[in-house]
C-alpha cells in the first residue's frame, strides 16, 4: 500500500492519472511549465511497452496523437500557452473528425512568450474558442493533486465516451508544487475503454453514423473496415460533402453530443454552500487561497462558502446559477482579467452582486489578497 | 486483384481539371500497390489539402484526409502506434515543403518508414494558382503578376540533405518508371521520397504558356533525363531522374522497439 503514495509535482500526478487511465501513446514537445510531463512519459511509456516520441513542434505532436487515437490507442500530448496555440489548428480537426485524445495545458502567463515561470489562468477562453468555427468542447481542471489524478482519468473516460478532444487546463502553480498522491488500486476509478463497432468484415460500416444516443463507434487503422477521416464536412462516410443538411446535422451533432450532456460532463466541488450569502467561485490553483479564506472566515461566524468548479467548458450554467441564487455577493476568484467572472455574470439571475477578486501579476493569489476584495465588497472599507 | 478494385468508385466523379497529371500519378501508384500484392487492410494513406490530397478519398485502403502541410506528422502517430501498416502520404508541393517543410525535413531526419510522394505541378492549383515554393524563378502565377522573385527547393537535394534513405524522382509522362521507382519506395524500410513532376495544365501551364496536358508531358519527356546520363553531361539543365539515394539505415520504429526492450528490462 505504501508504494501507492507518492510526494509528487502535478505534473507527475497528471502522468500517473494518464498511466492509471490507459495511456499508451505520447507525442510533445519540450515547454515550460509542462516539460516534466513529457520528460517522464518518455521514461515510463516504453516500460510497459508504449510509445513516446517527441515531435518537430507542437503542430506535430497534436497531428501525431491524432493519427494514434485512430490505431485504436488511448492518446495524450502536453503543453503550454504557445505550444497550445499551435495546436489550436489540429485540435479543430480532431473536433470534427471525432477523434479521442488528451491535451494538457500547463498554463503560464501570456499573450505570447510571456512569462514562462509563473502561474497564470489566462486560456480558459482559448480552450474553448482557440480553434476556428463552431464547435463544443470538454475542459477540465483541478485544484490539487488528487484531484489532478482523478480529473486526468476522467478526461479519458470523457474522450472515449464522446469521442472528443479534452482539455485539461492545469496551471503552473498546480504543475510545479509537490504534495501528496495517493494512486487509487486497480480498478477503484472506473474506465471507459473505446467503444469499436460490431460490424461483421464485409458488411458497410459507416464510420460518421452515430447510434441513437449520440455515440458513434470506432473501428481502428489496419483493422477490417476501411473509411475515409476528413477535417471537411463529412457524410456518414467520412466522405467530403457540402449538402447543406448533411454540414447542418453534422454540426449540430458536435455541438449537441456534448451540451446535451452538460450534467454528466460536470464534475465540481461544494464547501459550506447551504447557507452561505457570500459564494466564492474558483478552480485550478486559486480554489486553494479561495478555499483558505473560506476555513478561516466560516469559525468567526461569517457565512461563506466556496463552489470550486472542475469541469470549465461546457460551462455548468445550471450550477452556478442555482449556487448564486440566494447569495448576497458572488465573488469570482481567477488569475486573469475575468474570464470565469464574464461566464458567471452571463448565467446569475444579478450579474451586478458579481465581483472579481483577481491577480495578473504572475504571482500566485494570496487568500489576503481575496480577503481585501471581499472587505470592499462587504461595504467594510481596505 | 485488378487496379479497379483498389478504387472507390463510390466517391467518384474525381474533381482533377481535365489533364491534370495527379490521376495518372494515382494510376501508377496502384499499379506499384497491386504488383507487390498488397491487402488493402495493411495501407494506411494520409494527405494534407490540396488538389493532390484527394487521392486519399478515391483509394479503397485506410485513408486520412488531414490539415495543410500536417499528413507526415499525423502519418507518423499512424505509424509510431501501429508498426506493421504501411504508409502512403502524398502530397503537392506547397503542402509538403512549404506549409509542411519542418515536417518534411524531421520526419526524413527520423527515417520512419513512411512513403513520402511530393506531386510537384510547381502552383498551388485548388487556390487558383499562386507560386509554390518549387515554381521557380521567374515564372508567372496569380500572386507572381509581374513574374515571380522566389528561388525553388530541389526537392531531391532537400531530401537528401535531411537525411531520406531513399530519395528518386520520376514524372507522369515516365509511368512505367514511376510505377516501378514507387514500387520500390514502398519496400524500402525507412523514409522514402519520391519527387513526381506532375503537370497542371489549367493553372501553371496557362499561366506560364506551356501549352496543353499533351505539350507539357512532352516537355517532361525533353527536359529529364536518366541519372548520370550521357545527355546530362552535354546539358546541365536537363532533370535528373531515377533513384538518386536507396540506403539501409537504422528504421524509426525498430530503434524504438530497441527503447521498448530496454526499458523493459529495466523494470
Amino acid at each position: 500500500m505504501k508504494e501507492n503514495i507518492k510526494f509528487v509535482q502535478g505534473n507527475e500526478a497528471c502522468v500517473e492519472g494518464a498511466l492509471y487511465a490507459g495511456l499508451e501513446f505520447f507525442a510533445g514537445y519540450p515547454i515550460t511549465p509542462s516539460t516534466e510531463i513529457a520528460e517522464l512519459l518518455s521514461y515510463r511509456l516504453p516500460q510497459k511497452g508504449c510509445r513516446f516520441i517527441q515531435m518537430e513542434d507542437e503542430i506535430a505532436s497534436m497531428s501525431a496523437i491524432i493519427g494514434a487515437s485512430l490505431t485504436g490507442h488511448k492518446v495524450m500530448t502536453a503543453t503550454s500557452g504557445p505550444g497550445f496555440s499551435l495546436m489550436q489548428e489540429a485540435l479543430g480537426y480532431a473536433v470534427m473528425a471525432e477523434i479521442p485524445c488528451v491535451i494538457v495545458n500547463v498554463q503560464r502567463g501570456g499573450p505570447s512568450t510571456g512569462i514562462p515561470t509563473h502561474v497564470s489562468q489566462g486560456d480558459v477562453n482559448q480552450a474553448r474558442w482557440g480553434t476556428h468555427g463552431d464547435h463544443a468542447i470538454v475542459t477540465l481542471t483541478a485544484s490539487n493533486h488528487q484531484d489532478v489524478f482523478a480529473m486526468t482519468v476522467e478526461g479519458f473516460n470523457i474522450a472515449e465516451t464522446y469521442r472528443t478532444p479534452v482539455i485539461l487546463l492545469f496551471d503552473e502553480v498546480i504543475g510545479h508544487m509537490r504534495e501528496r498522491l495517493v494512486v487509487p488500486v486497480e480498478g477503484e476509478i472506473p474506465l471507459v475503454q473505446r467503444l469499436r463497432t460490431a460490424v461483421n468484415e464485409g458488411v458497410d460500416y459507416h464510420p460518421y453514423l452515430p447510434r441513437e444516443d449520440g455515440r458513434l463507434p470506432m473501428s481502428d487503422f489496419g483493422d477490417v473496415h476501411r473509411y475515409n477521416v476528413t477535417g471537411l464536412f463529412h457524410d456518414m462516410w467520412g466522405f467530403p460533402s457540402d449538402n447543406p443538411q448533411v454540414v447542418h446535422d453534422l454540426i449540430r451533432h458536435l455541438v449537441d453530443k456534448i451540451n446535451n450532456n452538460v450534467n454528466q460532463i460536470t464534475n465540481f466541488k461544494s464547501y459550506y454552500l447551504d447557507d452561505a450569502e457570500s459564494v466564492l467561485i474558483s478552480y485550478g490553483s486559486s480554489a486553494r487561497s479561495a478555499l483558505h479564506v473560506v476555513e478561516l472566515l466560516r469559525p468567526r461566524g461569517e457565512r461563506i462558502g466556496l463552489l470550486e468548479l472542475q469541469t470549465l467548458w461546457p460551462f455548468p450554467d445550471q450550477l452556478v446559477r442555482r449556487t448564486c441564487e440566494h447569495a448576497k455577493h458572488v465573488i469570482v476568484v481567477e488569475m486573469n482579467m475575468g474570464q470565469v467572472l464574464q461566464e458567471v455574470r452571463r448565467v446569475v439571475d444579478q450579474p451586478r452582486k458579481v465581483f472579481l477578486a483577481n491577480r495578473i501579476d504572475g504571482v500566485f493569489i494570496t487568500p489576503r489578497d481575496i480577503r481585501n476584495i471581499m472587505r470592499l465588497v462587504q461595504g467594510k472599507g481596505v | 486483384m485488378a487496379i479497379k478494385d483498389y478504387i472507390r468508385e463510390r466517391f467518384f466523379p474525381h474533381i482533377w481539371c481535365p489533364g491534370c497529371g495527379h490521376g495518372t500519378v494515382m494510376n501508377s501508384l496502384l499499379r506499384a500497390i497491386e504488383s507487390l500484392g498488397m491487402s488493402k487492410n495493411e495501407i494506411v494513406m494520409v494527405s494534407g489539402i490540396g488538389c493532390s490530397s484527394r487521392i486519399s478519398g478515391y483509394v479503397d485502403f485506410h485513408t486520412l484526409h488531414t490539415i495543410h502541410g500536417r499528413a507526415l506528422a499525423f502519418a507518423t502517430g499512424v505509424k509510431l502506434s501501429r508498426p506493421e501498416l504501411n504508409l502512403i502520404v502524398p502530397m503537392g508541393d506547397g503542402d509538403a515543403l512549404a506549409i509542411g517543410g519542418n515536417h518534411f525535413i524531421h520526419a526524413a531526419r527520423r527515417n520512419i518508414d513512411i512513403t513520402a510522394i511530393v506531386m510537384n505541378n510547381r502552383i498551388y492549383g485548388m487556390t487558383g494558382g499562386q507560386f509554390s515554393p518549387l515554381s521557380g524563378y521567374g515564372t508567372m502565377a496569380t500572386t507572381a503578376p509581374y513574374s515571380n522573385i522566389d528561388h525553388a527547393f530541389d526537392t531531391v537535394e532537400l531530401a537528401i540533405a535531411a537525411g531520406a534513405t531513399f530519395v528518386a524522382r520520376s514524372t507522369s509522362y515516365h509511368v512505367k518508371q514511376l510505377s516501378k521507382i514507387l514500387r520500390d519506395a514502398i519496400l524500402h524500410e525507412g523514409f522514402s521520397v519520391v519527387e513526381v513532376l506532375s503537370q497542371c495544365p489549367t493553372y501553371f501551364g496557362r499561366k506560364n504558356r506551356l501549352g496543353s496536358a499533351v505539350d507539357m508531358m512532352e516537355q517532361y519527356k525533353n527536359d529529364t533525363t536518366p541519372i548520370g546520363s550521357k545527355a546530362k553531361k552535354e546539358n546541365p539543365d536537363l532533370i535528373e531522374r531515377g533513384i538518386f539515394v536507396q540506403k539501409e539505415m537504422p528504421e524509426y520504429c525498430v530503434e524504438y522497439d530497441k527503447i521498448i526492450e530496454k526499458a523493459m528490462k529495466g523494470n
